[in-house]
């Protein structure tokens, strides 16, 4: 199939950017999105043209490092699916594609598709762990937890740190993000001696970075390729609410 | 890479002689030469159980105050290197933390899916740290050092302890318990796991204890910066070149220490499931300083991923390993069958694994999994394009358990297969086949996980050790965390109790290592040529798929050494690299890598040609027995071959391998 892709071009974050359209020919159904954008840049390089910035690294889908806003949508239309795990095949002949980076406050451009995500690792160096220096962990079936905690907690857990929710948010939020964390280590019982300590602290950082909030829009959850449950959230403001009223 | 050099040649010579009159190949002419062997790993003596213990107290210790003012670099964080960074934060070490990455926690350990091993016995099914220490010298086909497995299956116990005090939700029993799975290569069910994201779950447990030694001011770290070059000052490894892959520019970090943990080279194959950035340059500019490098030839290919589906294919996705506790392997019984897998009655199916081997079934280990996969697909009776694939089948499992349970288990693996190839395996056969999934070789390290730089130490898949020629499934994540989070934050401390002596770092040192970077980022900007990198990597990949791939012979061995080095002219001639150096520029970053796959790719087909006996999963064609399977000749090849660089071509020490313990058989899975 033959597309048009209109991509974001931004040399460095203090260029202004701008939109650029591209033709890329012969695309095969079965490649992925990426390796479609890979066809592009080999043909820029030889070109002589700067070839398209852009994040991945797994390319399977749970590294987290892709991440682009494809006709409107973070990651694209396709529900529960990251950029690299997107197929051409849902795709047609003629098709006009538009590519834009995440676009948030907390999220400066590096270029072209490439963002700033630092501020997520900020919110965990926050209290996004439980204090437990190596080897002095307690033998494993010493605390056991019950299995829908557990599995409650490994959905929460699941989280990619892509930051499609962010992008997707009309607050530029990082809710879901923040949320995903505290609900993962709240639920289980290894994690409750720093429950409030963690959302007091990391609902601080997460405001300090910059990052709007929230107005249960659920944009986010409705992006989010691990679909990470909304209600997170108000596990989050539970949380946070028990620290701040003590 | 020619030797040319005099003055040893007779040393070589002799060895050559001497080989000759055991009856082995004599060593290849012209491609490298014998240096002298390694005599002491530093592994303590004495009753096996007893020797890390006897480690731990004779390591010396740095006291608390003294720990402040000492830096280690670690450069990499994934399992180990996260885990490593975080614990030497702990302890109060000054840690420098580096990836290429945007963040620490999306290095490729995040993509492990099937689990971890460890020595619980929490089922009671006979499994004990010596029955673990037993599998993974079996499975590794008798090719690894005996201390250090029997370490890591000690410590295999601590690292369950410890990740799940950091909150990692591995699956549970309706008790409360922890869950556990088997895994190809053992008869116990010793293999803890989280959904098919263990990795992911476990790194992350690093990544938080990472950044919580962040906020604590104990480690700096710093994303997006490729380590390009090591320094080394007084004969020690004192700090590396990076370069920061947003601003451009190159930096020199110094410390009394430097931890490699920047994974595994398979990558030097273009199509692996490694991630796109995943490379050899960290421990290959180090092994050009001197470090050596262990066994570069053992490579695994994984027998369960997704067949490649055309040209534009830019990497391979595996589906875990623990598809095959339920999944059937089968491909039809006759050549050219075309028919749709459930149009193939039962009578015309055969169960390969489960007919060769019959006590192992579906569970026998990777390398022999692969091969066997790739005999069927030889034979013209491999499914899908190309005939490049055998079908991994559901059908038995959700009879058995229900749709739901299987989803359950798998569920995010067939959802992942449904994404890439359009087809349902609820419904459909998955079709599978071998790609190249991990290194077993890597820099060569002690007891003490120390190259044979001083300094410098190496822990995770950048390492060689303690897997042998095979990998069993699982045991990736327990010695990534085994060695960060346990081993080297002891025996460092042994080797820091001494940077009282170090001395400053010599500036001439620093300025010759920037040198080497700014020329090669320099020389590859000039070319200017007619081809992307990527290309080249592509050709690369190609070459050594076919000739140093799942399948080895003497002559592809040979065509590939020739293949190589002219390939890679082509490539110092003709790459086209755009824009500069300032700033970010992906396609240089790229280029950097694939110069150093072609010096590594050629250093794996020398070892592999020289290892003319079958192991794991390095087979020579040549060295079979009546059914196939590979042949091993302990008499000559007993030994870990650790290479060391010179201008003149490599030099081969080798560690003889003693083993007391585990009696050398010839594996059998049947």
């Amino acid at each position: 199939m033959n597309l048009t892709l209109k991509i974001w071009r931004q040399n460095g974050s203090s260029d202004k950017g701008r939109m650029v359209t591209y033709r890329v020919d012969d695309v095969s159904p079965d490649m992925s999105f990426l390796e479609m954008l890979d066809v592009l840049n080999e043909r820029l390089i030889l070109e002589g043209d700067d070839p398209v910035a852009f994040d991945h690294d797994c390319r399977e889908g749970i590294c987290g490092m892709c991440g682009m806003v494809i006709n409107g949508v973070a990651h694209g239309e396709q529900k529960l699916t990251t950029t690299c795990q997107l197929h051409m095949r849902h795709f047609k002949d003629g098709d006009v594609i538009t590519i834009e980076p995440w676009r948030a406050a907390a999220f400066p451009v590096v270029k072209d598709l490439v963002v700033d995500r630092s501020a997520f690792d900020r919110i965990i160096q926050a209290g996004g762990f439980i204090s437990v220096p190596a080897g002095s962990a307690p033998e494993a079936h010493s605390v056991p937890v019950p299995k829908a905690d557990a599995d409650a907690a490994f959905d929460a857990a699941t989280c990619i740190g892509c930051g499609a929710c962010v992008a997707a948010c009309p607050n530029g939020s990082a809710s879901l993000f923040t949320a995903a964390k505290i609900t993962h280590l709240s639920l289980l019982p290894q994690g409750q001696p720093e429950r409030e300590s963690r959302a007091r602290a990391m609902v601080e950082q997460m405001d300090a970075e910059g990052f709007g909030g929230c107005t249960n829009t659920g944009e986010c959850t409705a992006v989010c390729p691990k679909g990470i449950p909304f209600d997170t959230i108000a596990q989050m403001n539970a949380d946070y609410l028990r620290a701040a009223s003590k | 890479m020619k030797f040319r050099r005099r003055a040893q040649q007779e040393n070589a010579q002799q060895e050559n002689a001497q080989q000759e009159n055991q009856g082995a190949e004599p060593a290849i002419a012209g491609h490298y030469r014998v240096g002298d062997p390694i005599r002491d790993t530093k592994a303590p003596e004495g009753p096996i159980e007893d020797r890390w213990d006897k480690r731990r107290f004779s390591a010396k210790l740095v006291n608390p105050v003294n720990k402040r003012k000492l830096t280690v670099i670690v450069v990499g964080t994934g399992l180990a290197g996260g885990s490593a960074a975080a614990t030497l934060g702990e302890l109060g070490y000054k840690v420098k933390s580096f990836c290429y990455q945007d963040s620490p926690r999306r290095a490729h350990s995040i993509a492990a899916q099937g689990g971890i091993n460890a020595a619980k016995n929490y089922r009671g099914d006979g499994d004990s740290v010596y029955r673990l220490f037993y599998d993974t010298v079996k499975g590794g086909d008798y090719r690894a050092r005996e201390s250090n497995v029997y370490r890591l299956a000690q410590v295999s116990v601590n690292i369950i302890d410890q990740a799940v005090a950091q909150g990692v939700p591995f699956a549970r029993e309706y008790g409360g318990l922890l869950d556990t799975r088997s895994f190809g290569g053992t008869q116990v069910s010793r293999t803890f796991y989280a959904r098919g994201q263990t990795g992911q779950q476990l790194l992350l447990g690093a990544y938080q204890a990472l950044e919580r030694q962040v906020a604590a001011g104990n480690v700096e770290v710093h994303t997006r910066h490729e380590m390009l070059e090591l320094v080394i000052s007084g004969g020690r490894a004192r700090g590396i070149v990076v370069r920061d892959m947003v601003t451009g520019e190159i930096e020199t970090h110094l410390a009394d220490a430097v931890v490699l943990a920047s994974g595994g080279y398979g990558n030097v194959f273009y199509l692996s499931t490694n991630a796109k950035g995943c490379n050899t340059t960290a421990i290959w500019r180090a092994h050009k300083k001197g470090a050596y490098f262990g066994n570069p030839c053992y490579t695994q290919i994984h027998p369960t991923c997704i067949p490649q589906s055309g040209d534009h294919q830019s990497k391979l996705t595996l589906m875990s390993e623990s598809l095959r506790n339920d999944g059937r392997v089968w491909v039809p019984k006759r050549k050219g069958d075309n028919r749709a897998p459930g149009d193939i009655p039962e009578d015309e199916r055969d169960y390969y694994l489960e007919r060769i081997y019959p006590a192992f079934g579906n569970l026998v280990p990777r390398d022999i999994a692969s091969r066997a996969a790739k005999n069927v697909c030889d034979e013209g009776r491999g499914v899908g394009p190309g005939g490049l694939g055998v079908y991994l089948d559901f059908a038995d499992a959700i009879r058995r358990l229900g749709r739901e349970a299987v989803e359950k288990k798998y569920g995010n693996l067939f959802e992942m297969y449904e994404r890439i190839t359009g087809e349902n395996p609820y419904e459909v056969p998955m079709r599978i086949y071998p790609a190249v999934h991990y290194t077993m070789g890597g820099l060569w390290v002690d007891y003490d996980l120390q190259s044979s730089i001083p300094g410098l130490f190496v822990v995770g898949e950048a390492n060689f050790s303690d897997h042998g020629a095979n990998r069993l499934g699982a045991s990736a994540l327990m010695q990534g965390l085994a060695d960060g989070y346990f081993v080297l934050p002891t025996t460092i401390g042994d080797y820091l109790a001494g940077a009282g002596s170090f001395g400053p770092v010599d500036e001439g040192d620093v300025a010759e290592a920037r040198k080497a970077v700014q020329d090669k980022i320099d020389k590859l900007l000039s070319v200017n040529g007619n081809r992307t990198a990527d290309s080249f990597h592509r050709e690369l990949g190609r070459i050594m798929w076919d000739y140093c791939g799942m399948e080895r012979t003497e002559e592809s061995l040979r065509k590939a050494l020739e293949r190589i080095p002219e390939l890679r002219e082509e490539f110092w001639n003709n790459v086209k690299v755009p824009g500069d150096a300032e700033g970010l520029n992906q396609a240089l970053e790229r280029a950097g890598r694939v110069a150093d796959f072609f010096e590594l790719a050629e250093l794996m087909c020398v070892d592999a040609l020289h290892r003319t006996e079958s192991c794991g999963g390095h087979f020579r064609a040549e060295s079979q027995d009546q059914d196939g399977e590979a042949l091993r000749d302990d008499e000559h090849f007993a030994y870990v071959a650790a290479w060391e660089w010179t201008p003149e071509g490599p030099v081969l020490h080798k560690e003889e391998l003693n083993y007391e313990y585990v009696k050398m058989t010839q594996r059998s899975y049947k």
